[in-house]
C-alpha cells in the first residue's frame, strides 16, 4: 500500500498559497526521498517531537496525550519535554480548543488533540466562531495562527457510529481555518509540521485506519510539505480521480484495476481541503475531460460537491461526462453495515467505467 | 457492619433455595431464614453518607433476605456477562467500541431497588448492566453486542447504544456528557405530566468536567425539575485520574446550589438508600447530585489494558476490600440466608444462562441490509441501491 501510494508524478510545483512553503528544505532534506520505514502513527509522533524541539513555545495537549494517547501517537513526548509542555486535559473538547485559541493568541504553538473527530462537535463553536474569525474581526490585531487541532477521522473497519465519521465538510465551510488530511506517513509528517508552523489555525484530520497499516520511507529530520497544493500521485489520460486521506489507497486500487481494462486514470491527492488547489485539479480535468471524486463522508453536502461545482464552472466545455461522486451513503455511519456504506474499490471501478463510457 | 435481625434463624438447611416462599411457616417451625423471605431486616451501611446542602438519609437500610439474594444473583449475572463480553470481543465476535461495567454493578442494582420502571434512566456508553437492571435479557444484550437482529436496538446500535423504551431506559449515548441535558429534558416532561416520576441521569467523573453538565444543572434547578444527576465516579476519566482532571474531585459538592450526596457505590444497599432519598427529594425540591464512589476493573474500553495509569495492586486491593458482589456474599452468609455451596451453585447456573444466551445470540441473523436505510427519518425514503456493488442510491420521497 505504501508503494502503491508512492508519488509517480513530476516534482511538486510551487504555488505559494501557504507561507509555510517558504521553509521547506531548509535543512536540506528532500521530502520525497530516503528515510526509514515508518508507520503513520510514528510519523505523527516524529513530527510532534520535532515541533516541540524546534520551538520552545509549543505545547501538545488533549485527552490522555501524556501517556501516549489512545493511538499511541504522543508516546514519549512527556518524557522528553516534560509535563509542562505535554499534558492531559479533562474530558472537555470545548475547553481544549478554547484554551488552545488563548494559548495561540499569546504567540504560542498550541497543538491540541481531539481524541476522535466524532468528538469535535462540542468544540465546533470555538473553532467556527472563535478561532476562524479572530483575525478578521479584530482587524488583524489578534489571531490564533499557532493553533493546530489534530484529530483521527474515518472508518476503521468496526468503529460504529461515534468512532468512524469524516466531518471534514463541516469545517470546509468556514473561511479562516485550514483543513488538511494526509494520505501516508511521509505526507503526514511533512504536512503536520507545515500546519503547526502555518500562521493560520488548522484542523488536521489523521486517517486512523492507516495509523499502523500505512508504512513508508520517512526522512528522519525536519521537513515540511506545502499546504494548499494538490499532488498528482498517478498520471493518466482518460479520467481524473480526486480524493484525500485513507480513501486514496482505495482509489489507487481501483485505478490499477481500471488500467487492466485499458482505462488510464489520473489520481490527485488534494491534501489541503481548505483553501484547496483548484488549479491542479482543473489542469488534470482539462487533460482527461472527466472527473470522479470519492470520500467516506455522506455524499450530500460532502466536499466532493464543492469540487464538482467548481470544476464544472471552470471546465464545462471540456467535460465529456457528468462529474461522478462515489461517497458514503446518506445514512448515519453504520455499525454492522460498514462495508455496505463505504465507497469501496468496486463501486469506484464501476463509476470509472460508467464515466469513461458515457 | 451492624446487623439487626428481626426474625429468628436456625441451623437447619433448606436446600430448596428459591422455591420455598413459606415465610410464615418458616417462622412457626424452627428453621433457618430462607432466602425468599420478605421479612424486613435492617443493615447499616459501612460508610456514612457525605452530604452537601442537605441532611441525607439514615445509615440504616431496610432490606429483606429475598432482596439480598436477588442483589447477589443480579450482580453475579452482570459480572459474568461482562467477562463473557470481554472474551467475545477478543474473539472478534463483538466489533466496535466496548466498555465494560464490572466492578460498578452495585450502582445499577441498588438504583433499580429504589425506583420503579416508570422512572427514567439515561446513561453514557457503559450501558450493558444498566440495561440488564432495567429488565433487559441476556439474549438482547449479547445479540446487540454482536450486531444481531435479536438485539435490543435490532443490532443497529452495538455496545454503546442499548435502549429499552418499555421500562424507561433512554440509553446508551456515545458522546461524553451529552446525555445529561437530555436527561434533564426527560425530567422536564415528567414535571409536566405530574405523575411523580423522576429521571436518573448517569455520567462518569470524566464527564463531570464537561460544561454541558453545569448548563443543564442550572436549568434543572431553576425550574425545580425531578432530575437526579448520578456521577458514577470510578476515579478515571478514560486514562486520566480524577485528581489530574478535576480541581475538586468532590463531585457531590460541585453543584454548588444543588444539594449532593456522596455514596459508597460499591455497596448496593447504600446506593439503594441514596436513590430512595434522592427520588423523594427530587419530587419535593428539585435536582440533587449523587456521587457514587465506585471502581471499574476493566480498562476504559477494550483497547485500554487499564494498567498504564494505575497499579495492579490498586485494582486487586479494591477487588479484595470493596468488591460489591463479595460484600453481599458475606452479608448473605453471615445472615445465614444461604450456604456457600448454594451461592456457588447459583453462580454455576448463571454461567450456564450466560453461555446459553451467547449460543442463542450467535444463532440470531444479522439485520437485513435494507435496515441500513431505515430509521434515518421517521418515514422511509423508499431508498434503493443499485449499480455494481450498490454504488448508486435512489430515493423517493414518501
Amino acid at each position: 500500500m505504501a508503494a502503491a501510494l508512492r508519488r509517480l508524478g513530476s516534482a511538486a510545483h510551487w504555488r505559494g498559497f501557504s507561507t509555510a512553503c517558504q521553509e521547506i528544505n531548509k535543512s536540506g532534506i528532500h521530502p520525497q526521498h530516503g528515510g526509514k520505514a515508518t508507520n503513520l502513527c510514528s510519523a505523527i509522533n516524529q513530527a510532534l517531537h520535532i515541533a516541540l524541539e524546534s520551538d520552545p513555545r509549543s505545547y501538545v495537549f488533549g485527552e490522555d496525550v501524556s501517556f501516549g494517547g489512545v493511538f499511541r501517537c504522543t508516546t514519549g513526548l512527556v518524557d522528553q519535554f516534560g509535563k509542562n509542555r505535554v499534558f492531559n486535559t479533562p474530558l472537555c473538547e470545548q475547553g481544549i480548543v478554547g484554551f488552545g485559541i488563548g494559548l495561540a493568541a499569546m504567540g504560542n504553538q498550541a497543538i491540541a488533540e481531539i481524541q476522535f473527530a466524532d468528538y469535535i462537535f462540542p468544540a465546533f463553536d470555538q473553532i467556527v466562531n472563535e478561532a476562524a474569525k479572530f483575525r478578521y474581526r479584530s482587524g488583524n490585531q489578534f489571531n490564533c495562527g499557532g493553533l493546530t487541532i489534530r484529530s483521527p477521522y474515518g472508518a476503521v473497519g468496526h468503529g460504529g457510529h461515534y468512532h468512524s465519521q469524516s466531518p471534514e465538510a463541516f469545517f470546509c465551510h468556514v473561511p479562516g481555518i485550514k483543513v488538511v488530511i494526509p494520505r501516508s506517513p511521509r505526507q503526514a509528517k511533512g504536512l503536520l509540521l507545515s500546519c503547526i508552523r502555518d500562521p493560520n489555525p488548522v484542523v488536521f484530520f489523521e486517517p486512523k485506519w492507516l495509523y499502523r497499516q500505512s508504512i513508508e520511507q520517512v526522512p528522519e529530520g525536519d521537513y515540511m510539505l506545502p499546504l494548499s497544493e494538490a499532488e498528482v500521485i498517478r498520471e493518466g489520460n482518460d479520467i481524473t480521480l480526486v480524493g484525500w486521506g485513507a480513501q486514496l489507497s482505495v482509489m489507487e486500487q481501483a485505478c490499477v484495476d481500471a488500467e487492466k481494462e485499458g482505462i488510464s486514470c489520473e489520481l490527485v491527492d488534494l491534501k489541503t481541503l481548505l483553501p484547496w488547489d483548484k488549479e491542479t485539479v482543473e489542469a488534470s480535468v482539462r487533460k482527461t475531460g472527466r472527473l470522479l471524486i470519492s470520500h467516506e463522508a455522506p455524499v450530500t453536502g460532502g466536499f466532493g460537491a464543492e469540487i464538482s461545482a467548481s470544476i464544472v464552472e471552470r471546465c464545462f466545455l471540456r467535460l465529456e461526462a457528468p462529474v461522478a461522486r462515489v461517497c458514503g451513503l446518506d445514512t448515519p455511519f453504520p455499525l454492522v453495515f460498514e462495508p455496505f456504506y463505504l465507497p469501496t474499490k468496486n463501486k469506484i471501478l464501476d463509476a470509472i467505467k460508467a464515466t469513461v463510457k458515457y | 457492619m451492624a446487623l439487626s435481625r428481626l426474625s429468628s434463624s436456625s441451623a437447619s438447611r433448606c436446600v430448596d433455595l428459591l422455591i420455598n416462599p413459606l415465610a410464615a411457616a418458616a417462622a412457626a417451625i424452627p428453621r433457618r431464614l430462607i432466602s425468599s423471605d420478605t421479612t424486613p431486616i435492617t443493615v447499616e451501611t459501612s460508610v456514612p453518607f457525605s452530604v452537601h446542602n442537605c441532611d441525607g438519609p439514615s445509615r440504616s437500610v431496610e432490606t429483606t433476605p429475598k432482596e439480598l439474594v436477588s442483589f447477589f444473583k443480579d450482580m453475579a449475572t452482570m459480572r459474568r456477562m461482562e467477562i463473557a463480553a470481554d472474551s467475545l470481543y477478543k474473539a472478534k465476535l463483538i466489533r466496535g467500541f466496548c466498555h465494560l461495567y464490572d466492578g460498578q454493578e452495585a450502582v445499577a442494582v441498588g438504583m433499580e431497588a429504589a425506583i420503579t420502571k416508570k422512572d427514567c434512566i439515561i446513561t453514557a456508553y457503559r450501558d450493558h448492566c444498566t440495561f440488564l437492571g432495567r429488565g433487559g435479557t441476556l439474549l438482547e444484550c449479547f445479540s446487540e453486542l454482536m450486531g444481531r437482529k435479536a438485539g435490543c436496538s435490532k443490532g443497529k446500535g452495538g455496545s454503546m447504544h442499548f435502549y429499552k423504551k418499555d421500562s424507561g431506559f433512554y440509553g446508551g449515548h456515545g458522546i461524553v456528557g451529552a446525555q445529561i441535558p437530555l436527561g434533564c429534558g426527560l425530567a422536564f416532561a415528567q414535571k409536566y405530566s405530574k405523575d411523580e416520576n423522576v429521571t436518573f441521569a448517569l455520567y462518569g467523573d470524566g464527564a463531570a468536567n464537561q460544561g454541558q453538565l453545569f448548563e443543564a444543572l442550572n436549568i434543572a434547578c431553576l425550574w425545580d425539575l425531578p432530575a437526579i444527576l448520578v456521577c458514577e465516579n470510578n476515579h478515571y476519566g478514560m486514562g486520566t485520574a480524577e485528581w489530574r482532571a478535576a480541581k475538586s474531585p468532590a463531585y457531590y459538592k460541585r453543584g454548588d446550589y444543588a444539594p449532593g450526596l456522596k455514596v459508597d457505590g460499591m455497596d448496593a444497599l447504600a446506593v439503594k438508600q441514596a436513590c430512595k432519598f434522592a427520588k423523594e427529594h427530587a419530587l419535593k425540591n428539585g435536582p440533587i447530585i449523587l456521587e457514587m464512589d465506585t471502581y471499574r476493573y476493566h480498562g476504559h474500553s477494550m483497547s485500554d489494558p487499564g494498567s498504564t495509569y494505575r497499579t495492579r495492586d490498586e485494582i486487586s486491593g479494591v477487588r479484595q476490600e470493596r468488591d460489591p458482589i463479595e460484600r453481599i456474599r458475606k452479608l448473605v452468609l453471615s445472615l445465614d440466608l444461604a450456604t456457600e455451596k448454594e451461592l456457588k451453585d447459583m453462580e454455576k447456573e448463571i454461567r450456564k444462562e450466560v453461555d446459553d444466551a451467547i449460543a442463542q445470540a450467535k444463532e440470531s441473523p444479522m439485520p437485513d441490509p435494507s435496515e441500513l436505510f431505515t430509521n434515518v427519518y421517521a418515514k422511509g425514503f423508499g431508498t434503493e441501491v443499485y449499480g455494481a456493488d450498490r454504488k448508486e442510491v435512489r430515493s423517493v420521497l414518501p
